[in-house]
């Protein structure tokens, strides 16, 4: 199983970085979308620092997003899915590997780039640091969660904005506490409990979202 | 063994076939003749599991392969319609990929060679480092099916218009590595328009548009 395991991982991540275009694509929109919030609500350094991390949440959460659709659709059009399907390993296994590739290729980025803006809107290194593990503890729920409305949607005509409609409702848990522990590092407090939840959601997700995407991917294939 | 039983597939309210009885022994071969349209890919779907029959059951030595899922496609490769390869990979890493996902178990492990080998003997050991996005039609669907030049083969093989887009020396190549598959007491169940001498004990099934009894 291993072996099968890490050669999906290794094809999709190969994949990745052969079409640098898509991983760029979704990185830059997310710079964009932040670096738009300035430019709307005026530059005061105080209602910056204030909106900032809520900000940078919700543009990783449309990022992450916008790069679902291609999840699935490009191994489904040339017919490696059907491949995927028919191996000797349990589907949800290989799936989860699918996302595992998913989430280094954008989740990981967006993370890192995260960092930045903190300095950027001068967050101070403890909201910062704090933001940036949000985001490594949330973004994997994200890339699950994601798989499961990709994988529904795939083979329907304008799949795209279906995913955002099905899948928004169900990063919302994941919003709420990436964004919480923010405000309750601002205002003094621990963050541990929220951090904990999102790191709880991400997990639950890795075992239950692969067995939905699996038994999806299965009927969209009939 | 492959028994089918009162398979019945229905497709967006049309009937393809229904009542469909057939068992293939190991060491022959199953064609699955018919028009456009008659079912042929369906049924070749079913036969593997990736779509479910209105009603009947396929089994594998003697088991519904439902129930068997992962330990009946260990036995199975399956060459679709559409190649199943990665436009942005190379030949050999789209085969080694096809490789890795049949779980090499056990000692059964590719060696390094095997890959540029199955190329080579394709015709295709010049381009084994080529993306496949700068191949032609036949030099893909022969990277597709490099995958049953790799050994130890699974004993079943489902091919879908296997021969299409390949010249005179891809069909001579492929049609006698289906002979030496059959003659190792392999199944083949194959669909194809071209007129190629099938080898060994051909068993035809000949669908008819709308309904159509096992021969």
């Amino acid at each position: 199983m291993r072996a099968t395991v890490l050669a999906v991982l290794r094809r999709d991540l190969l994949l990745a970085l052969r079409q640098r275009g898509d991983i760029a694509n979704t990185v830059l929109f997310f710079f964009v979308v932040v670096a738009m919030v300035p430019l709307a609500v005026g530059p005061e350094p105080k209602t910056l620092r204030l909106i900032a991390p809520g900000m940078v949440w919700v543009a990783a959460l449309l990022a992450a997003i916008l790069s679902l659709p291609r999840l699935f659709a490009h191994d489904h059009a040339d017919g490696t899915l059907e491949q995927l399907l028919l191996t000797g390993e349990p589907l949800a296994v290989i799936v989860l590997a699918k996302c595992a590739a998913h989430w280094l290729a954008t989740g990981l980025p967006i993370t890192l780039l995260a960092a930045v803006f903190g300095v950027v809107f001068d967050l101070g290194a403890d909201v910062t640091g704090v933001l940036v593990a949000t985001l490594l503890l949330g973004t994997p729920a994200l890339s699950l969660l994601g798989a499961v409305g990709a994988s529904l949607t795939l083979g329907l005509r304008g799949g795209g904005v279906l995913v955002a409609l099905l899948v928004l409702p169900l990063c919302v848990p994941a919003l709420i506490f990436g964004a919480g522990a923010i405000d309750a590092v601002a205002g003094g407090l621990s963050a541990q409990g929220h951090l904990l939840i999102l790191g709880a959601l991400s997990l639950g997700a890795s075992v239950l979202a692969p067995w939905a995407i699996a038994a999806a991917l299965r009927i969209s294939l009939e | 063994m492959l028994d089918v039983i009162n398979l019945e597939c229905v497709r967006g309210e049309r009937q393809l076939f229904a009542a469909l009885g057939l068992r293939i022994l190991p060491g022959t071969c199953l064609h699955v003749a018919g028009e456009n349209g008659a079912g042929k890919t369906s049924l070749l779907r079913i036969l593997v599991g990736l779509l479910e029959p209105t009603a009947g059951v396929v089994r594998w030595r003697g088991e519904d392969i439902r129930r068997l899922r992962e330990e009946f496609w260990r036995e199975l490769v399956y060459v679709g319609h559409t190649n199943g390869i990665k436009d942005d990979l190379t030949a050999l890493e789209n085969v080694r990929f096809a490789w890795a996902l049949r779980g090499a178990h056990g000692a059964a492990r590719l060696h390094e060679d095997d890959a540029g080998a199955a190329l080579q003997a394709l015709g295709l050991g010049g381009r084994a480092s080529t993306p496949v996005r700068f191949l032609s039609q036949g030099q893909r669907r022969r990277v597709a099916l490099a995958r049953l030049l790799l050994a130890p083969a699974p004993p079943l093989w489902v091919l879908d218009e296997p021969f299409v887009a390949l010249d005179a020396r891809g069909v001579a190549v492929l049609s006698a590595r289906i002979a030496q598959h059959i003659g190792a007491g392999g199944i083949v169940a194959l669909t194809t328009h071209q007129e190629v001498p099938l080898p060994g004990p051909v068993q035809r099934l000949e669908l008819a548009p709308v309904r159509a009894e096992a021969a």
